[in-house]
């Protein structure tokens, strides 16, 4: 199922695009044939990437996981390391282990109607979502897609956006706290989008990310609106570093974000989200 | 054999008339039942168990030594007991006591003869097993910029440990659990555990920072060693709780032991018991804490804590560790490793631009919830074995088992 626990593999870029002035995709291939086979991935998961003789980050993998041979990681060039693969181009080099932690459980929501709740740029770990029921359409019903960002010039993909609510059945809505140029959403927090969003809360499952508070607001007005709290999964992140659930930094409550998580069923983290400290 | 005694006086008496008539009681933490073991004067054939007299201790490391162990034991320095390597029985603490108090640690020296008259150092078997820093895998660059990863695992010697606690082989079994008791078991651990062979020894003097009775982690050994010890003025008693064990057992000259050792060695442990004057509020005490996130006693403790990770060093289940690279100078390689990291760094809960944890309050509730509330959800029990280090080696001497009764005291 999975390879190399322990230490990376080789892996190369493939192609490497730029999402936004600080946002970077690199398209990676396993270099050794053996390790490619093998390697399978949910979307919701996330590889240890390493830059050679700087260090390892957590990125979650965006990509189809039908195509394992081209794996697609979107970075935020914000710190050490993330600065250093911004630098990367084609043909260079890094370092793959994983992939770790649970995944959204996409194949026990089949049948049902799906809402993408994400804020600010985290929203990398819900974008594997959407392009995977886009590519399955058939087997999920209506699919909602809420994206909130703190100024209007912070949301990258536009095109993707308009793309997808060209789909069937599909609304995109958007929100920004700050609005700028022509803004095709609402000016306001992402919890204003319900006002907007056609779904029934006891036929969907809604999938979010992005920062805890903001989760935590829209939980409550998912379950004030008649959602069950089963039905919503919440993706998470911590500070990470052995990604095996061994070296503590990412300690939540009584997990490991990095092996219980990243992606979390609501009701298991809803004690201790947003609660500052934890 | 299992046996923890309640430190009940007149039980006490109780026992020790018995055992003085042959007749030992045992009473198992782990299977809640007693029974009474009658003492025969002769040993049974099988070589379990024995009596070392005292001169005859180097017999037990000449054996460990003739079967391929390197010996570790405690030994003095820097002022305090650390495990070293040991050239021979010199090299154990004869007539040392250690007297420890909050924030205070100090060797004394006395005329006595007892190895093993103290209660612990600064380290448990952690840094023997978990090592404090070490390399996890490598990675080489070729002139192409190819990438080639390899993995270190440690080779170690086989290696015996000479004076284990109850507490430490408690600690052990969590940190087993741990790095072992997964689908991704630790290289490293694993390699180093498989190597050790445990002598452990009943605890007769506590200090004043020990709590193990109210853990229910000792000062009794029940489980876990390959040997364990009972000393007593004239020599130990000698037990063994593996199949090494047995074969080490073999190797040594033993009389049998008298119904009178083995009441004094049994008084010896009920008297450490009943010496200890700390405790924790209860054994589990997930609830309490999780329901007293806003307690104003966090602020207390934050105020005198320094935040400086001394707690997490000493503590014998604490397993938190960082990875950096460390790439060598000519640019062709570079070093993954790992090293011992604290929940009181700044760093450790820095996650691209935000720090989780970025005042000592946070940090001290969230090593207080995860040790004495998390835990139990994630390892079926409290990571608090009672060894009290944390107190002793508290710059400030703040005393875990004092914080958590005040807010036990008056919870919200």
């Amino acid at each position: 199922m999975t390879v190399a626990m322990h230490y990376p593999h080789e892996a190369e870029v493939i192609e490497r695009c730029q999402e936004s002035p600080t946002i970077f995709s690199l398209v990676l291939r396993l270099m050794d044939p053996m390790v490619a086979s093998e390697y399978r991935f949910t979307p919701g998961q996330f590889n240890m990437l390493y830059l050679f003789g700087v260090g390892e980050i957590p990125i979650s993998i965006v990509s189809d996981p039908a195509r394992p041979g081209e794996l697609i990681h979107t970075i935020r060039d914000v710190g050490r390391v993330s600065h250093g693969f911004s630098q990367l181009g084609v043909g260079d080099r890094i370092g793959l282990r994983g992939p770790y932690g649970r995944g959204w459980p996409l194949e026990q929501m089949e049948g049902r109607d799906v809402m993408i709740v994400t804020g600010g740029l985290g929203c990398a770990p819900v974008v594997s979502v959407i392009n995977y029921i886009l590519q399955r359409r058939e087997r999920y019903g209506r699919l909602v897609i809420l994206q909130g960002v703190k100024h209007s010039s912070d949301l990258i993909w536009r095109e993707r956006y308009a793309e997808w609510e060209r789909q069937n059945n599909t609304q995109v809505l958007l929100a920004a706290d700050v609005g700028g140029e022509p803004w095709p959403g609402v000016i306001g927090p992402i919890t204003m989008l319900f006002e907007y969003a056609r779904f029934n809360p006891q036929a969907t499952v809604t999938m979010m990310c992005g920062p805890e508070r903001m989760i935590h607001a829209a939980a409550d007005v998912l379950i004030e609106r008649g959602s069950r709290s089963e039905d919503i999964w919440i993706s998470m992140e911590r500070n990470m570093q052995c990604a095996v659930g061994q070296c503590g930094h990412c300690q939540f409550g009584a997990s490991f974000v990095c092996r219980n998580g990243p992606v979390y069923h609501y009701p298991d983290a809803s004690e201790l989200l947003a609660k500052r400290g934890f | 054999m299992e046996c923890c005694f309640p430190v009940l006086p007149a039980l006490h008496r109780l026992f020790t008339w018995l055992a003085g008539l042959g007749f030992v009681p045992i009473y198992s933490m782990t299977d809640p039942t007693w029974a009474v073991y009658i003492i025969t004067d002769q040993m049974p054939d099988d070589v379990t168990s024995g009596f070392l007299p005292g001169q005859d201790f180097a017999q037990l490391l000449a054996a460990l030594t003739g079967q391929g162990y390197r010996c570790v034991g405690p030994t003095v320095r820097d002022g305090a007991l650390v495990y070293d390597t040991l050239q021979g029985v010199r090299d154990l603490p004869a007539g040392v006591h250690i007297q420890q108090s909050p924030g205070s640690y100090r060797v004394e020296f006395s005329q006595g003869k007892r190895l093993f008259g103290w209660a612990n150092g600064p380290q448990a078997l952690k840094p023997l097993l978990f090592a404090p820093r070490e390399v996890l895998w490598q990675a080489q660059r070729t002139a192409g910029g190819e990438l080639h990863f390899s993995q270190e695992i440690p080779e170690p010697l086989p290696t015996a440990v000479i004076g284990v606690r109850a507490c430490d082989l408690a600690a052990l079994e969590l940190q087993d659990r741990h790095f072992l008791e997964t689908d991704v078991p630790d290289a490293g651990y694993g390699a180093r555990r498989r190597q050790l062979f445990l002598v452990a020894v009943n605890c007769t003097r506590p200090a004043e920072t020990c709590f193990c009775a109210s853990t229910g982690d000792g000062p009794a050994v029940s489980r876990g060693y390959d040997l364990v010890l009972d000393e007593l003025d004239e020599g130990f008693i000698i037990r063994s709780g593996s199949t090494s064990g047995d074969g080490i057992l073999d190797l040594l000259t033993l009389q049998p032991v008298s119904p009178q050792q083995l009441g004094a060695a049994t008084d010896a442990t009920v008297r450490a018991a009943a010496m200890q004057g700390r405790q924790l509020p209860g054994r589990n005490l997930r609830d309490l804490l999780f329901g007293n996130l806003d307690h104003p006693h966090w602020e207390v403790v934050a105020a005198r804590c320094l935040s400086c990770g001394n707690c997490t060093s000493v503590c014998p289940t604490c397993f938190c560790y960082r990875e950096l690279d460390q790439p060598a100078l000519g640019g062709e390689s570079s070093r993954h490793y790992r090293e011992w990291d604290s929940c009181f760094t700044q760093g450790h809960s820095y996650i691209h631009g935000f720090t989780v944890r970025p005042d000592t309050r946070l940090r001290y509730r969230q090593w207080l919830t995860h040790k004495l509330g998390g835990w139990h959800d994630q390892y079926g029990r409290s990571g608090c074995v009672g060894c009290g280090r944390c107190i002793a080696w508290c710059p400030v001497g703040i005393d875990i088992t004092e914080e958590v009764g005040a807010i036990a005291a008056s919870p919200a």
